[in-house]
């Protein structure tokens, strides 16, 4: 293995880490207030279907990525009503926004395209193109750290970076802020924060909203930067790696960019190789697809350093007599 | 004549067919301290739920310092100068005091400047009213007593003029409450007006000025602390004169059932809740273990019941029977001749969406008398329910209902029924009369003195004093996972086992009394 | 206190639940372009207007039958076991396993040992996160989701290659012998002379049925299942009854992952005849819509997997008839869970202070 090939399988990395990432980042916002969330996949996949089939309707990929914004935030809110408003199970709630999305999508795809169940391929403004960042070039030449940053770390579309710059920012927000506290706090014991004078309700919808919003970037990050067009069932369980990642990342932001980038780095691999001869064995591609979820299940096992959800995760909040 | 810092005017508050408040009228006047007392139920916290605007009353008006005031949401009502201590803290366990005390009260947007602000105003606070606590310790790491000055800093900080408290002493020791109760007067001194909120007639008589009395809903009296005797305000409370004594002949105690040597219980966090506990319960007499919740009563309990695995060494009638393992659980123990009536009916003794009839078999559901065969024999378990329902007296007297829709001192009436009817050698019992009105209460402990007279082992833990002192032919104290002490129920009084219940023995009577606090808030931390 | 009368909750609430569902479901049809009412007679018509409409819905309902009793077993002991799917994929796997073993001479002898294969391959892949669960409190929820990925991932390398037929391209194993082959309802039907269509109907619907009596007589009348049903009502009280919550967690998954994985007699031993890779199409998943509509109760479970045998039925009839695709099957599915699973409290609190008003207004006597 090259230099040369290393460079590319980290480049790949970043690429298929950030539709991880920012929906990781999403379910870090909604759990963190006691909202778990298992309909990532589910919310991924509307934006994504939504942002192409706008950006093929209207050739615009900012209007596409505004619609799929949009969807998500809708079965965002779906969810919110079952979890928040309604005191439904959050699990169940998930689930069903999943099948949801995967219905639907195939529905309205069928009814608009009539291309079996797909969007027309994107081509031009209708898709993100990459960025190239400032030096890239001048510093190709730079030996070892030149390619890395000029051919890895340049040249995304912007919703990587978008992503990458979310890390620092979730954590200012998070423990930094007003809002951050009062999140954290939510999540941990909701009559506090409610004997406290703060609305449990508007600040859990807060919280789902942005992960709604985060998923619609994850959603239109796939289907117009990462692919060039809807195809069914596109997000293929990177909902449920993101929140892999996030229980790996134990609820923290920096965590969760180290985890997601190493389930990129896995997925990365396993699409360049068949097989991972390691010489004196090989390790089937199969395995290595595999190895994210095996590694939280394990993390989760609590061997390896034991994951605690927040306290108040997974609860409808009811006040006390 | 200056204005009362709180009056009520006709509150009333249904849930469904349950009248909670019915016409309350309240006066509070600024700078004192004002007590409500009444039984379980009585809805003194539904009271107080409205006035912190977690419920709205279905009639009746709220004045505060004379002007008519709607309290709609809490944020209403700490901006009406209201702040509330929760009978359970309503702190984030992983937060720092001092994020607990800013969280909802910021100034701005972001944390920087209103943490660096409340640390001052903290520190103001803290010397003013003697509320010392650390305010970057985690909530985690702080004992009971550390928890409530954080909850009524957490109040002062938002300003308020009103202070109320819900059952504040519940968790504390004897000592801890005094120092509350300090902490109260110099309030007060302040021109601070406090709410008691209780059920304990003591600690009324001590700290109030004024009391009101509820009753099922209805305020029945409000009288000057100075001018009444506790007899009178228990007479209020309850409708009736109270025979607290229970009526019993002297024990005759035979040989040890019962005999428990060096009992350790380390919990998952590592704590030792029990540290070598070592006692003996005779045949015909009760032991009663008093202590303040929290203290390792719970984990004696579950350790002999076989709810939780322990080290050391328990004899039954001479047999030693195994505290790890899976011969250590509580079906081992059953058919070993202990009976355990759990100190939490509603998630131990009872599953509540089950039928009365399959509560009668609740642990005893492998009895050969309730199977046939590979299948349980339920219509022998409906006979057998009946009848135990009717030879306690349980009401309604259906075993089709399900255990939730019993009162509270019927649902008890059903675990004591299944206990008792198996005349276990040993019977273990955990707060008897937690929540269970008092027809209820004298029915059962006539149960349990029963069960004494006819050659059985009882052992009795509850956090209600009085109880431990008319039931018990001995006492022993517990305190942080010890015994303190054991006495004689007729050569002790409250005030030397209170002193056990703070861990204070004869010998430790040297000690400075900071010493002790200090070992105290420690201590409480772990239990806790 | 109960709130609501008995029939209130297990029979009007579901059905105001599904027809909610149904209605949304509507809005959807017309919102493609399509008359919902004409998309509803279509989608009755194929699937419970023939005895071919018949085969396919009671085939379907025989997956879901074995997935639905699986999730619901589990929700008695208050264990969410969303890794139904991954559960069946291992129980074909036993399935197949079983059927490729020996030439097996009859249907009859073969059945019992394929039942084993199956029950006992899902089982063991529901044991590690119940173990898990018991032993590490991780959660179940997420780690039979990620079992669930682990399973195809698992499958996927076994029929690249070990499983693979040496020389085929496809990547299935190969077909199994005459003698593993169950008879369908037209082979048992025509025996006693009533003409049935050519559907993959078969007689694992007769096993499925006795295990949804099994199901019933093992919760309701057995120690385990009152044992099972205390657990899930309480921990602490399942502890003070001597019941050991690590035994019931650990038998209530190892009894859901094999009725998971016993739908693969039904649709590998019944229908495909050999392992491939998309052996469960979802059915652990419809297990969940199915235990929920039918508020995990045997007798429910069985109604709801006929109806959702039905949809799936109609649906594919939907797909070919209309232009509506049969992905409308997952909404309505997808539905179906929202409004009985996640909305609940939408229909049910209503009502709950309906019927309080109604019994103060009847009784007139406040309590205390």
């Amino acid at each position: 293995m090259s230099y040369a090939d290393i460079i590319q399988i980290l480049d790949s990395s970043i690429r298929l880490g950030t539709p991880l990432l920012l929906a990781c980042l999403a379910g870090l916002y909604s759990e963190r207030s006691g909202v778990f969330d298992i309909g990532l996949e589910g919310k991924m996949l509307v934006a994504a279907f939504f942002s192409a089939a706008v950006a093929a309707i209207t050739g615009s990929v900012w209007i596409g990525l505004l619609a799929g914004v949009a969807a998500s935030v809708v079965f965002a809110m779906i969810h919110g009503l079952a979890s928040i408003t309604f005191r439904g199970d959050q699990l169940i709630s998930g689930v069903a926004i999943n099948f949801l999305a995967a219905g639907m999508t195939v529905l309205i795809a069928q009814d608009w395209f009539s291309q079996g169940s797909r969007t027309p391929s994107l081509s031009g403004d209708a898709r993100f193109s990459s960025i190239d960042l400032p030096f890239a070039d001048a510093l190709s030449g730079v030996p070892i750290l030149g390619p890395l940053y000029s051919e890895a770390l340049s040249g995304h579309t912007i919703l990587v970076y978008v992503a990458l710059l979310a890390v620092p920012a979730t954590w200012y927000v998070l423990f930094r802020t007003r809002f951050g506290l009062r999140l954290r706090a939510v999540g941990e014991n909701p009559g506090a924060v409610d004997t406290a004078g703060i609305s449990v309700t508007r600040l859990r919808y807060s919280a789902v909203l942005i992960c709604g919003i985060l998923c619609g970037l994850a959603g239109a990050y796939l289907s117009t930067g990462l692919a060039a067009g809807f195809t069914k069932d596109m997000t293929a369980g990177r909902g449920f790696i993101a929140l892999a990642a996030l229980i790996f990342a134990k609820w923290r932001p920096w965590y969760a960019l180290f985890a997601c980038l190493l389930f990129g780095l896995l997925q990365a691999i396993s699409n360049r190789y068949s097989t991972l001869d390691l010489g004196i064995f090989e390790i089937p591609n199969a395995f290595v697809l595999a190895l994210p979820y095996i590694l939280t299940v394990v993390i989760l096992a609590g061997f390896v350093g034991r994951a605690i959800p927040p306290r108040a995760g997974g609860e409808p909040y009811v006040k006390e007599r | 004549m200056t204005a009362p810092a709180i009056e009520l005017k006709g509150i009333s508050k249904s849930f469904g067919p349950v009248h909670a408040n019915k016409d309350i009228d309240l006066r509070v006047m600024p700078g004192t301290i004002h007590g409500i007392i009444g039984e379980n139920g009585a809805g003194k916290s539904t009271l107080m739920s409205i006035l912190y605007g977690f419920y709205k009353a279905d009639r009746g008006q709220i004045y505060i310092r004379g002007d008519k005031t709607e309290i709609a949401d809490s944020q209403a009502a700490i901006r009406a100068g209201i702040g509330m201590v929760f009978q359970h803290f309503k702190l984030v366990q992983n937060f720092t005091v001092l994020e607990n005390i800013v969280l909802g009260a910021e100034e701005g947007a972001f944390l920087r400047q209103s943490l660096a602000r409340a640390r001052t105003l903290l520190k103001e606070l803290s010397e003013e009213y003697e509320l010392h606590v650390d305010p970057d310790a985690k909530i985690e790491d702080l004992g009971v007593g550390m928890q409530q000055r954080v909850e009524i800093l957490k109040a002062l900080y938002r300003r308020a003029e009103i202070l109320i408290l819900d059952e504040p002493t519940g968790v504390l020791t004897p000592s801890e409450a005094d120092h509350l109760f300090r902490i109260l007067e110099g309030l007060k001194r302040e021109g601070k007006t406090v709410i008691l909120i209780t059920h304990k007639l003591r600690e009324i008589m001590e700290v109030t000025d004024t009391i009101s009395v509820m009753r099922r809903g209805e305020m029945t009296a409000t009288v000057n602390t100075a001018d009444t005797s506790p007899e009178e305000l228990a007479e209020l409370m309850v409708g009736r004169k109270v025979l607290l004594r229970v009526d019993k002949t002297p024990s005759k105690p035979g040989e040890v059932v019962a005999d428990v040597k060096n009992l350790r219980v380390v919990d998952s966090d590592k704590v030792e809740r029990l540290r070598g506990i070592s006692l003996q319960v005779r045949r015909g007499e009760i032991l009663g273990i008093a202590g303040v919740a929290g203290n390792g009563q719970s984990e004696l309990l579950q350790v002999l019941g076989g709810m939780q695995d322990a080290t050391g060494e328990v004899r039954i009638n001479g047999e030693p029977i195994d505290l790890t393992g899976t011969k250590s659980d509580a079906r081992t123990r059953r058919a070993r001749g202990i009976g355990h009536v759990p100190e939490d009916r509603h998630h131990e003794g009872l599953i509540l969406n089950f039928h009365a009839w399959e509560n009668v078999a609740f642990g005893y559901h492998h009895a050969p008398e309730y199977n046939s065969g590979p299948l349980m024999d339920n219509r022998a378990i409906r006979q057998d329910a009946e009848a135990k329902i009717a030879k306690f007296d349980v009401r309604p007297a259906n075993c089709w209902l399900e255990a939730k829709s019993f009162s509270g001192g019927n649902q008890q009436k059903i675990v004591i029924a299944r206990e008792l009817e198996r005349e276990p050698d040993l019977l273990l019992v955990g707060q008897p009369t937690r929540g269970v009105d008092i027809g209820a209460i004298e029915f059962i402990h006539e149960q349990i003195v029963a069960l004494r007279d006819q050659g059985k082992a009882v052992l009795l833990v509850s956090v209600e004093l009085d109880e431990i002192m008319s039931l018990s032919d001995r006492i022993a104290v517990m305190f942080d996972g010890r015994i303190m002490g054991e006495r004689l129920p007729s050569e002790t009084n409250e005030r030397e086992l209170g002193l056990l219940m703070a861990g204070i023995t004869d010998t430790d009577r040297e000690h400075s009394v900071a010493e002790i606090e200090a070992n105290l808030a420690h201590v409480a931390g772990k239990v806790v | 206190m109960d709130k609501l009368p008995k029939w209130v909750d297990v029979a009007l609430i579901p059905l105001i639940n599904l027809a909610l569902a149904l209605i949304v479901s509507g809005f959807v049809v017309a919102l493609i372009g399509e008359d919902p009412f004409n998309a509803l007679s279509v989608m009755v018509r194929g699937a419970v207007g023939s005895t071919y409409g018949w085969g396919y819905t009671l085939f379907y309902a025989t997956n879901f039958i074995f997935t639905g009793l699986a999730v619901a077993i589990a929700f008695h002991a208050r264990l969410f076991n969303i890794g139904g799917e991954g559960q069946a994929q291992l129980g074909a796997l036993g399935v197949a396993l079983v059927c490729l073993a020996l030439p097996w001479p009859h249907w009859i002898i073969a059945l019992p040992f394929a039942i084993l294969g199956g029950a006992l391959f899902g089982a063991a892949w529901a044991a590690i996160p119940a173990y898990l669960q018991a032993k590490r409190g991780s959660h179940i929820v997420i780690t039979t989701i990620m079992f669930n990925f682990i399973a195809s991932a698992l499958l996927v390398y076994l029929l690249v290659g070990i499983l693979k037929v040496p020389g085929s391209m496809a990547p299935e194993t190969a077909r199994f012998p005459e003698g593993a082959h169950l008879p369908s309802a037209r082979d048992v039907l025509a025996v006693i002379g009533i003409p049935f269509a050519r559907t993959p109907l078969n007689v694992a619907f007769l096993v499925a049925l006795v295990c949804a009596w099994g199901v019933w007589m093992l919760l309701w009348r057995s120690r385990l299942g009152y044992e099972i049903r205390a657990f899930g009502q309480s921990e602490p009280a399942a502890r003070y009854a001597g019941i050991s919550p690590l035994k019931i967690t650990m038998i209530t998954m190892l009894i859901s992952g094999a009725l998971a994985g016993l739908m693969a007699i039904n649709a590998v031993m019944g229908e495909q005849q050999r392992l491939i890779q998309d052996n469960v199409l979802g059915a652990g998943f419809v297990g969940i819509a199915v235990a929920l509509m039918g508020r995990s109760h045997p007798v429910g479970v069985l109604l709801a997997a006929i109806l959702f045998g039905a949809l799936y039925q109609g649906g594919a009839e939907l797909e070919f008839e209309t232009s509506v695709p049969r992905e409308m099957v997952v909404v309505i599915q997808a539905l179906v869970i929202l409004f009985t699973g996640a909305l609940d409290g939408m229909i049910r609190r209503p009502l709950e202070s309906l019927f309080a008003r109604r019994k103060r207004s009847t009784s007139g006597v406040p309590a205390e």
